[in-house]
């Protein structure tokens, strides 16, 4: 299975550094891991980062992968009128870097990109005529198409409303599990977190200031310090971590 | 109840729908492009049959498939005199369009033509250098000298663009700002140029720019056709990347792409292709921004479709206007120029308004 260690991660954007000194414990497969912070905390530049979109100090170690393109990446998204349907902008994704017939495997896999996230319905739409929740799905059906060991998404969620964002979380969490995937989300839905991931990467200015476990790092100590509320996180009668915010200061 | 399917429809089909749809859009556009072919030949067969010494298009089939079968003022006629012009309007057309498909696709542009970036501009001012004032930037033969001034100052202003284009900061609307303050500059000189040169030599400068096929010798056609043989499969290689780059930089870069490494490698393909085009033949202004919209209209923007698509649509329009040019005033070759423009910019008109979807 893959494992991803980051160790002295930096970024700059000419003199600006956004991030410094980024050194996480190896973070393996199978799990989804939150990337949390306040905005402009440096979350997008530490995605970029590991994707190898910009230069800086220290090193991203991938060990244990077996596809030639291990890494895939979701950027933001960014609405864009381009002249083709949602099926061709999906297989557009898969077939990067490779030669111009398309196989029956490639349909396959696109078929079955947007099966598991329920899309199915949308591929013969034009790009241009989605909503900003469904240029997000797509977005998503681009990234796992490419039968990625490590999927970056820089919030995933933003543009959904509550039932495809359930939706899409737990169908990441259980696509780790099954194929030993590691997913890296930028959430700003802490609740999300807390329930979805794994781990936790709290990043605030550009340094990280806590990781690991999501239930240890998501305290009301951190939501005071990063996020500046007061909060409590409370169990239900589940036994869920519910995060109950009272007021920002 | 809120059940999200307002937002994304939510009844799930089979999932080898998708791999169907796909199949039958693929079919579609492959046909499209047949047809295209079709009716490219058909125009060229035409074209071939029109002028001073009309010919049956039974006639032209025959020069066309078995020229020992008809008479030897046919064949000459057909073959050394109609062909090279009628060919040339197919390479030219095919090279503007493609080159402004690309423009318009590494620059986000749909207005981005081999005319926005002022490389057609270029051209001209380079030829009127020529037919002003006698400058010759390289020597060469006397049929030779205004194609090579006029190419060698489109490759110039492509290069100051692709200089300026390097620098840290500059975006893709800097560019497209550049190639318009180069249009500008050009046709600044180009009146400085009218203002001093004699009477005689200002009728070839405004004869020149607006664009005529009637110079076309096979040497030359065969020049044109080999800088677009040659480009077309360095372009095609590109092709899923080149896609991609409609989707946004920043989609394309998360796919793998290098949006900056590949703007400036089509950039010297597509310029280089509008420049020898453009210098053969004079300003042809409107199938580098029109045959592209027409093909993105009929095929979308795969580039496995778009870019023969972009070709045939401009080689067919100049084809087409090359027939126009010489039945519109019996007796009289109007310059292509302004064929195109005339007749060329209603019917896009008509194309872009009658659409019922966004083609940008």
């Amino acid at each position: 299975m893959v494992t991803l260690t980051l160790d002295g991660l930096s970024a700059s954007y000419g003199r600006r550094r956004i991030l410094s000194e980024i050194t996480t414990p190896p973070l393996e497969g199978g799990q989804v891991v939150a990337v949390l912070g306040p905005n402009a905390a440096g979350k997008s530049t530490l995605f970029r980062r590991i994707f190898g979109l910009l230069d800086g100090g220290g090193t991203v170690c991938l060990e244990g992968a077996t596809s030639e393109r291990p890494v895939a990446y979701m950027p933001q998204e960014t609405g864009v009128n381009a002249v083709l349907t949602v099926y061709e902008s999906v297989l557009l994704a898969r077939m990067q870097g490779r030669r111009l017939n398309v196989k029956p495997e490639d349909l396959a896999e696109v078929d079955r990109a947007l099966d598991e996230l329920g899309i199915v319905a949308l591929g013969e739409r034009d790009i241009g005529d989605l909503s900003g929740g469904q240029r997000q799905m797509v977005g998503a059906a681009q990234a796992l198409v490419q039968n990625p060991e490590v999927l970056l998404l820089d919030e995933p969620t933003s543009a959904l409303d509550l039932h495809r964002q359930i939706q899409l979380l737990s169908i990441l969490r259980r696509l780790a599990k099954e194929r030993g995937m590691l997913v890296i989300a930028a959430l700003h839905d802490l609740g999300h977190a807390l329930r979805f991931t794994d781990q936790a990467l709290v990043l605030q200015n550009g340094t990280l200031v806590n990781c690991g476990p999501t239930e240890e790092v998501v305290t009301p100590e951190l939501l005071y310090r990063v996020y500046h509320v007061t909060a409590r996180i409370e169990r239900c009668s589940k036994g869920r971590p519910q995060l109950i915010v009272e007021e920002a200061v | 109840m809120h059940t999200g399917a307002d937002i994304l429809p939510s009844e799930q089909s089979a999932p080898e729908e998708g791999r169907t749809f796909y199949r039958t859009l693929v079919l579609r556009r492959q046909l499209i492009l047949a047809a295209l072919a079709l009716a490219l030949f058909l125009s060229l067969c035409v074209d071939l049959a029109l002028g001073p010494a009309r010919f049956s298009l039974g006639e032209v089939l025959a020069a066309l498939f078995s020229p020992d079968d008809v008479s030897l003022q046919a064949r000459v006629i057909l073959w050394e005199i109609r062909m090279p012009v009628a060919l040339m309007a197919l390479v030219v057309g095919a090279s503007l369009s493609v080159a402004g498909a690309q423009m318009q696709t590494i620059l986000s542009n749909p207005l981005a033509s081999p005319f926005t970036l002022g490389i057609s501009a270029g051209a001209s001012f380079g030829a009127a250098l020529a037919l002003a004032f006698g400058v010759v930037i390289v020597p060469a033969a006397v049929d030779y000298v205004i194609p090579i001034n006029a190419f060698v100052m489109a490759m110039l202003t492509a290069f100051a663009i692709h200089a300026l284009s390097m620098r840290r900061g500059v975006t893709i609307e800097t560019i497209v700002l550049l190639g318009i303050a180069m249009v500008f500059i050009f046709n600044s000189l180009m009146a400085l140029i009218q203002f001093f040169a004699s009477q005689q030599a200002v009728s070839a400068v405004v004869f020149w720019t607006m664009g005529s096929l009637t110079k076309a010798t096979w040497p030359k056609l065969w020049i044109a056709l080999g800088v677009l043989a040659t480009v077309m499969p360095l372009l095609a290689r590109h092709g899923w990347a080149l896609t991609a780059m409609r989707l946004g930089d920043a989609k394309a870069e998360s796919l793998g792409v290098k949006p900056r490494a590949l703007r400036l490698e089509v950039l010297v393909l597509v310029s280089l292709l509008a420049a020898i085009a453009v210098a053969f033949v004079g300003t042809i202004g409107f199938i580098g921004l029109v045959g592209p919209h027409i093909a993105r209209l009929l095929l979308g923007e795969d580039q496995r479709f778009f870019l023969p698509g972009s070709a045939l649509c401009g080689a067919l329009i100049l084809s087409i206007g090359s027939v126009l040019s010489k039945v519109l005033i019996p007796g009289t070759v109007i310059p292509i120029g302004i064929i195109t423009s005339l007749v060329g910019i209603p019917f896009f008109l008509f194309l872009v308004l009658s659409n019922k979807k966004a083609s940008w």
